[in-house]
């Protein structure tokens, strides 16, 4: 009998090797399609009229020029006659035209009045936030008070993470097309068998009663989401409210500014920072006064200092309600931000020790949480990667000229693991195996994973495996969201094919005259174990079953997979300090997931997170302008996102084998984005002996740090 | 985009008849990169698009006795890449160089460079040149305002003159050739950039219905020693912050005849005079370009959030005159 377990390493075949995606030629022939490019007979193109202003009452709504226009074909209200805005850019009505032009020219046809209110988008603290905020209160462990006072060393300072937005290459959007009562939507989401029941729910609601068993959800290539695209969104239901209107498919993707505007940002998060510790590194208390906004909704209250258990501390956040679109989760909702505002003052006390950051580490892990152990030995490969113990100096590069160069440290933790996901495995008579799953590829390489623990577990090359993903009508696997999709798809896969494997080696086992738990599958053959020459090929072996093929069905087990991990990041900058421009030499990532599935991807996450890192750290920012209560650069252009020449070397390591492939997968797509910003951060300190106190560093924050602007 | 109607014409002649009296009656379109986005903003609504594109005479490089003629439809790849301009004008090559990415300077061409409009975000997010409120009042001093003008910033524009070529063709002496209804004059290109007073004006010389046909650096120009230094936050796809071009003639070491423009900084490219009096008749070290960015930057007036770019300036100018200097060295 296969087992569940996964294979130990001198047995696995695929998993843990370096396997290039599986739609990777597709994708980069331009032959995969993505729901932008997707276009359906007698399609029609919806856009939205959305409001300028960032507070006020929608108080009238005239379609009617709109509706004549040529080529329009139904205008849908989404917000009607009475809607409070909170943000401008927010959608009130959509258009759906035969062209994209005519849609467009229509949404601006639209006229919409509103009673303008007063707004505020200024990410101001909280003392300058009037009546819009809201305490969560304070958390206090130990003696704070005394603790400070006996510390030998004590830091204060101030930290801020401005607000960036997910900035998805494929904005979000969808086609949507109505058969009789039966809905298919084409969706741009990581929630391939979440959103249906969403679509249901709001257009009952709206008047087209439709059961979610004919709600269809497609999503075959995602232009990334980054945890922005879980829901139907308001505009996702327009869409098919005006498909149903006009009886024609109807494709409505957000532009640019819009996706930029509303369709999803990361709270910020400020805090003013008081640590202290004794002389030899240890560190002894904490004290935050920290804000943010997320919004016009009250943000959750954020927990610091991140990661360490400090014996005494004093915490406090206050949640400012602003008029600059909603946030929605960002890759590790806040934990970069938390990790930020914690591991910058963790450096600066360092600095003022003095001490190597990475000594003061090892000497707080008995407070630093249940990962020391990866991270005792991250921090030694690290080290090494970065050959830090000659980069790193005290703080502020002695070295004549106007470049200086410097080294950071930070890391981090994250849970992962799995959500849920069922799987259905078919062996057919011919030999061929699909496995079909209602989950979705972000861009991170899932089908190609599931593709690898099927074809490992049935002892196939992944060529012999088709999987089928990203349709709903395929059993439900959760949400792409919180690093739980590759922990959740491996583990169902596994077990699903393993059973799909044993009812195979059920049926062989009269043939091969052994019992079933004799046989294994390897090679592409079916076989007694440790008896090669008694055994059927794969091809051979499927024929046995006659007319019939083998399904199997069965969900994830827990027992494979675990969740928690560490990753230690370092970075190494150079600053001009007469411009205040920042170069970013390297960056080194060493990582955890438990058992990694495909080396090429999980390092392609880690990659991919670090140039992540890269951008909100040195140039992502939403500006607003509190005048007019305008996203002023909701743009490719001033809306910065870092070139080829601005990355510089990336290193990733990682980890694996004993301590680490026992337990199992466990997602990754976020973790590695914590600790870019603080990493970046600390470099550009040691560099410059200065800190940079908020993100993104940009040249004009460099310059004042430096007292030069 | 509004609807327009497009035009194709072979001849400079024909191109002119189709422009109007008024800019909302037609525009130029040459290579399109900043127009079509404007265009797709409903910044500006042309009734006419008159596309130079096919009009061979605003061809091509040329060099004869009065010097390098840069037809206006020369690429910015193309100016990049000409070796009599490499040879001579590296200023021009680092400006060229900047700009953009591949695709842009392969598209875009030198007048639509000089033409381009401002990039303040206040003009382009549809709040009209001057970035005014309903009352008339401009939003950029008190507003986001870390790319506007900290030079000739006196309102009512606070936008910066966004072409990179401009301060490097200046510092070189370049001319431009403007052509309308009834025929051609040569300017200095050092007078075709003006501050708007009004929303209704532009930031340069031409009326609506004139064409810069052409760019001329003088053959005098020729054995100046130049250099463009730009400062940029990121390698690709940006725009500067701040970028100093400047020209001298070197007499033995000493320092005669300087031109020192900056780019960026001001709704027009800069002139320094009171730098380029410092620095005339002296040999340049390190310590007087220091002093000479210092006065370059004397006048400014930063704004409530750009007062980084007075020392961006400062470093641009110091910067380029000690590449200027060992340049040809
Ligand atoms: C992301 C990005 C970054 C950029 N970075 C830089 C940079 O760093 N530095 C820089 O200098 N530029 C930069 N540019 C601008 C680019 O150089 C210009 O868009 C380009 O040069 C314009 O040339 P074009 O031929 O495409 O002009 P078009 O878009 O065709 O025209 C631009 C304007 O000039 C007018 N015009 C064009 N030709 C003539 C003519 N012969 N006579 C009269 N009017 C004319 C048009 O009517 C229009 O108003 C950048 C552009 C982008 C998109
Ligand atoms: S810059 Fe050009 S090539 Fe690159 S994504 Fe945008 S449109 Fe495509």
């Amino acid at each position: 009998m296969a087992e569940y377990k996964w294979p130990p390493a001198e047995k696995r075949s695929l998993i843990g090797k370096r396997i290039p995606r599986i739609d990777g030629p597709a994708k980069s022939s331009g032959r995969a399609k993505y729901t932008y490019d997707l276009n359906r007979p007698g399609m029609l193109h919806a856009k939205l009229a959305f409001s300028p202003y960032a507070h006020a009452k929608v108080t009238g709504i005239d379609t009617s020029v709109a509706e004549k226009m040529s080529g329009v074909k139904a205008v849908q209200i989404i917000f009607p006659v009475g809607t409070e805005v909170h943000w401008a850019g927010q959608e009130i009505v959509a258009v759906a035209a035969e062209t994209e032009e005519q849609a467009r020219d229509a949404a601006r046809a639209v006229r919409i009045q509103y009673d303008v209110m007063a707004h505020m988008v200024s990410d101001v603290p909280p003392d300058r936030a009037g009546a819009n905020i809201v305490n969560s209160g304070e958390v206090k462990e130990g003696d704070p008070a005394k603790a400070f006072q006996e510390a030998d060393i004590v830091h204060e300072g101030y930290y801020g993470n401005t607000q960036v937005v997910h900035c998805c290459l494929e904005p979000h959007g969808q086609v949507a097309e109505w058969q009789g009562d039966k809905l298919t939507v084409w969706a741009s989401t990581q929630n391939v068998s979440g959103i249906g029941g969403e679509f249901a729910k709001s257009l009952t609601a709206k008047g087209i009663p439709v059961d979610v068993a004919n709600v269809v959800i497609i999503c075959q290539m995602m232009g990334g989401g980054f945890g922005a695209k879980f829901a139907a969104d308001p505009w996702g239901v327009a869409c098919a409210q005006l498909a149903k209107t006009t009886g024609r498919p109807v494709k409505l993707m957000l532009e640019r500014d819009q996706e930029l505007m509303e369709a999803g940002s990361r709270p910020t998060l400020y805090a003013r920072v008081k640590i202290a510790g004794k002389k030899d590194g240890t560190l002894t208390a904490w004290q935050s006064d920290a804000w943010g906004t997320s919004g016009p909704q009250a943000q959750s209250p954020l927990n610091l200092p991140y990661l360490f258990r400090f014996p005494n501390r004093i915490a406090n956040f206050t949640a400012v309600l602003t008029n600059t679109g909603p946030t929605r989760a960002w890759r590790a909702p806040n934990a970069p931000q938390q990790c930020y505002v914690t591991m910058c003052p963790f450096d600066d006390l360092a600095a003022k020790v003095p001490m190597d950051p990475v000594e003061m580490y090892r000497k707080n892990f008995p407070i630093l949480g249940p990962r020391v152990k990866e991270y005792a030995e991250q921090l030694t490969i690290a080290s090494g990667l970065m050959d830090w113990k000659s980069k790193w100096h005290p703080r502020g590069d002695t070295r004549p000229g106007s470049i200086k160069r410097g080294v950071g440290v930070a890391l981090h933790t994250w849970g992962g693991g799995g959500r849920s996901s069922t799987c259905q495995v078919r062996i057919n008579p011919d030999g061929s195996v699909e496995v079909s799953l209602g989950s979705q590829d972000l861009g991170t390489g899932n089908r190609t994973v599931i593709g690898i623990v099927a074809a490992e577990t049935l002892g196939l090359p992944l060529e012999m495996v088709h999987v089928n993903i990203g349709d709903s009508r395929y059993p439900p696997s959760g949400s792409s969201g919180g690093s739980t999709t590759v922990g959740s798809v491996s583990s169902s896969t596994r077990v699903t094919a393993t059973d799909a494997l044993n009812q195979l080696f059920a049926k062989l086992a009269p043939v091969l005259g052994v019992t079933a738990d004799r046989l294994e599958a390897t090679d592409s053959r079916v076989q007694v174990i440790n008896d090669s020459s008694k055994g059927l090929d794969w091809k051979q072996a499927c024929a046995k079953l006659g007319g019939t093929s083998i399904i199997a069905t069965n969900q994830m087990s827990r027992d494979i997979i675990s969740a928690g991990v560490g990753g230690v990041q370092m970075a190494e900058v150079s600053v001009d300090i007469e411009t205040g421009v920042i170069r970013v030499d390297k960056m080194v990532a060493v990582q955890d997931c438990g058992l990694v599935i495909n080396m090429t991807t999980a390092e392609s996450q880690v990659y991919g997170a670090l140039i992540f890192g890269i951008n909100y750290s040195l140039y992502e920012e939403k500006i607003m302008d509190q005048q007019t209560g305008r996203h002023l650069n909701p743009n490719m252009e001033f809306y910065k996102l870092a070139g080829m020449n601005d990355i510089g070397e990336l290193v990733v390591h990682m980890m694996t084998g004993p301590g680490y492939d026992e337990r199992g997968p466990i997602g990754l797509g976020e973790p590695p984005t914590v600790s870019p910003g603080p990493a970046l951060s600390n470099a550009v300190a040691n560099a410059i002996g200065v800190r940079v106190p908020e993100l993104p560093m940009t040249p004009d924050r460099v310059l004042a740090a430096l007292g030069k602007a | 985009m509004e609807n327009f109607e497009y035009a194709h014409p072979a001849k400079l002649k024909d191109a002119i008849a189709m422009l109007g009296a008024n800019w909302s009656d037609a525009a130029v379109l040459a290579g399109g990169t900043d127009l079509l986005s404007l265009m797709k903003d409903y910044v500006e609504k042309p009734k006419r698009v008159v596309n130079v594109k096919g009009i061979g005479e605003l061809e091509g490089i040329h060099t004869g006795k009065q010097g390098i003629m840069i037809g206006a439809l020369v690429s910015v790849e193309e100016l990049r890449t000409n070796s009599s301009i490499a040879k001579d004008f590296p200023s021009l090559v680092q400006a060229a160089a900047g700009i953009a990415s591949a695709q842009i300077r392969t598209m875009g061409t030198v007048a639509g460079d000089l033409c381009q409009r401002p990039r303040c975000w206040y003009f382009r997010n549809g709040f009209g040149l001057l970035a005014q409120d309903a009352d008339g009042k401009s939003l950029v001093p008190g507003g986001e305002n870390k790319y506007h003008a900290i030079l000739g910033n006196d309102g009512p524009a606070y936008f910066v003159s966004p072409s990179s070529l401009a301060p490097a063709l200046i510092a070189l002496g370049a001319n431009g050739t403007i052509t309308g209804p009834s025929g051609s004059r040569e300017i200095p290109l050092a007078n075709f950039f003006l501050i708007p007073k009004s929303a209704s004006e532009r930031e340069h010389a031409l009326k609506p219905n004139e064409i810069l046909t052409r760019i001329t650096i003088p053959a005098a120009s020729q054995g100046l020693h130049n250099a463009t230094y730009e400062i940029r936050q990121r390698e690709m796809l940006d725009w500067p912050l701040a970028t100093a071009s400047v020209s001298f003639r070197l007499d033995g070491s000493t320092i005669r005849s300087p031109r020192i423009i900056l780019g960026h900084v001001a709704p027009i490219p800069w002139s320094a005079t009171a730098a380029e009096t410092l620095i005339a008749g002296h040999s340049l070290s390190e310590e007087l370009s220091e002093q000479v960015g210092e006065a370059a930057v004397r006048g400014a007036r930063p704004l409530s959030q750009n007062k980084f770019k007075v020392q961006l300036a400062r470093v641009a100018v110091k910067r380029a005159l000690l590449a200027a200097l060992i340049q040809g060295a």
